[in-house]
């Protein structure tokens, strides 16, 4: 502690600022079908052609998304400025299983995490006695139950849809972070690993204000958005060609719930495939308008974000081949049971 | 006296902006530092940071993860 005391600023202005933000925001929100007609009637379509109907869909579509889209990394920078993969190890090191890797699962969604940081967070669990299958919980939820997937999936899909898919790929993260720690694969990981020592770690205090946690919430809103708009304008287009173009029950015969198959299929179409939430979702639901069933699409959405190619490239350095090929061999499977279970449920 | 500053970061755009923010607050504060990056994952490791980029003053680790305030970096380079 410093002998002077700083002055913080006060909280006021930025609570203020945000209070009128959100009023902005909830304004802009109400507008969006008058918007919608107002840019359609400016262009020289007719409302009701093909054409018509798909560009009606975009003018509506990318406004709300982008708007709901911005609310919910705004909220989740704001939470996330509580947590640090510091303190989540912290509460996770020496866990038993079971209980650690439900607990690794929820803290992925809320901790901060980039996957440039996937290695040093690895060793950093790993040597400071987080136990291995804890810790692929919290790397299997940290990309598949993110902001921008919950975020897109509320908006184009509502709510239930959102909530279904957090409680399931929560329960894979869990699921398939137990299995692997059953396995006992300690063994697999590359030497060198095991043989890190982490120092102890004492960060000195630095005092986080609200006014700071605003500012994380408007920072991810600008790293985020920043980095996927341009996706989602382009997921959204190729959605509003199917949406006008593509027949009705089109996909109902390949994609639909009677093709068993079609679940396996989604799954390996989607394991190489590298798209993030917001380039897959818009399409998700146009596919899903035409006939798909929602099972076989969620484990297509699911397939391509949380098993990624440059994910397991960068690990890669830390695992071992073999146990690169189990973590996929696992959550494949959890995936494809999510898939066949949604289309059993949902007739 | 100089001081020794490492980041630490497998070389990530985030790596070099702590980098940057470093040498700004030491210009803008008057202070000697040698910056030096550190990319090796098990050197990084050996800090017990879990999260990059990650900030050593004379060998204390001070910062992990995202980037700091630019206000802590002036801190802790003139403490």
């Amino acid at each position: 502690m410093s002998a002077t005391t700083i002055r913080q600023p006060s909280p006021a202005p930025w609570l203020a600022g945000t209070l009128a933000g959100l009023a902005v925001w909830a304004a802009l929100y109400s507008q969006l079908i008058p918007f919608s007609e107002w840019a359609v009637s400016l262009l020289p379509i007719d409302p009701a052609s093909h054409l018509g109907q798909s560009v009606t869909f975009f003018f509506y579509d990318v406004p709300k998304v982008l708007l709901l889209l911005t609310l919910v990394v705004f909220a989740m920078g704001v939470v996330r400025s509580f947590f640090s993969p510091e303190r989540t190890r912290a509460l996770l090191a020496g866990r038993r299983e079971g209980v650690g890797n439900a607990m690794a699962a929820s803290l992925g969604i809320v901790t901060p995490f980039c996957s440039c940081s996937a290695v040093p967070l690895f060793i950093g669990f790993v040597s400071a006695g987080v136990p291995l299958g804890v810790t692929f919980s919290f790397l299997i939820a940290a990309p598949m139950v993110n902001e921008v997937a919950l975020g897109l999936l509320f908006a184009l899909l509502g709510w239930k849809v959102a909530l279904t898919y957090l409680v399931f790929g929560l329960g894979i993260a869990i699921t398939a972070g137990w299995v692997i720690g059953k396995l006992k694969l300690e063994s697999w990981l590359e030497p060198w690993v095991l043989n890190i020592h982490a120092g102890t770690l004492d960060l000195p205090d630095v005092t986080v204000t609200w006014p700071d946690r605003i500012r994380a919430g408007l920072d991810s809103v600008k790293e985020i958005v920043g980095r996927v708009w341009y996706w989602i304008i382009a997921g959204i287009a190729v959605g509003a060609l199917i949406h006008g173009y593509a027949p009705e029950d089109l996909l109902a015969s390949i994609m639909g719930k009677d093709a068993w198959w079609s679940v396996p299929a989604a799954v390996l179409v989607g394991v190489p495939m590298y798209s993030n939430a917001a380039g897959i979702i818009p399409v998700v639901e146009a596919l899903l308008g035409k006939g798909a069933a929602l099972g076989t699409v969620l484990a297509f959405m699911m397939s391509v974000i949380a098993l990624s190619l440059p994910e397991m490239i960068i690990l890669r350095k830390v695992l071992s081949v073999k146990l690169i090929a189990v973590f996929v061999g696992v959550v494949a499977t959890g995936i494809l049971a999510v898939g066949f279970l949604f289309n059993l449920l949902f007739a | 006296m100089m001081k020794n500053v490492k980041v630490l970061g497998p070389g990530c755009k985030r790596c070099d902006a702590a980098v940057q923010m470093v040498k700004d607050a030491a210009s803008k504060a008057g202070v000697e530092v040698s910056v030096e990056k550190v990319t090796d994952y098990a050197e990084i490791a050996g800090y017990g940071i879990a999260s990059t980029p990650g900030l050593v003053v004379d060998g204390k680790v001070v910062h992990a993860g995202g980037l700091p305030k630019a206000e802590d970096v002036a801190r802790w380079i003139t403490a």
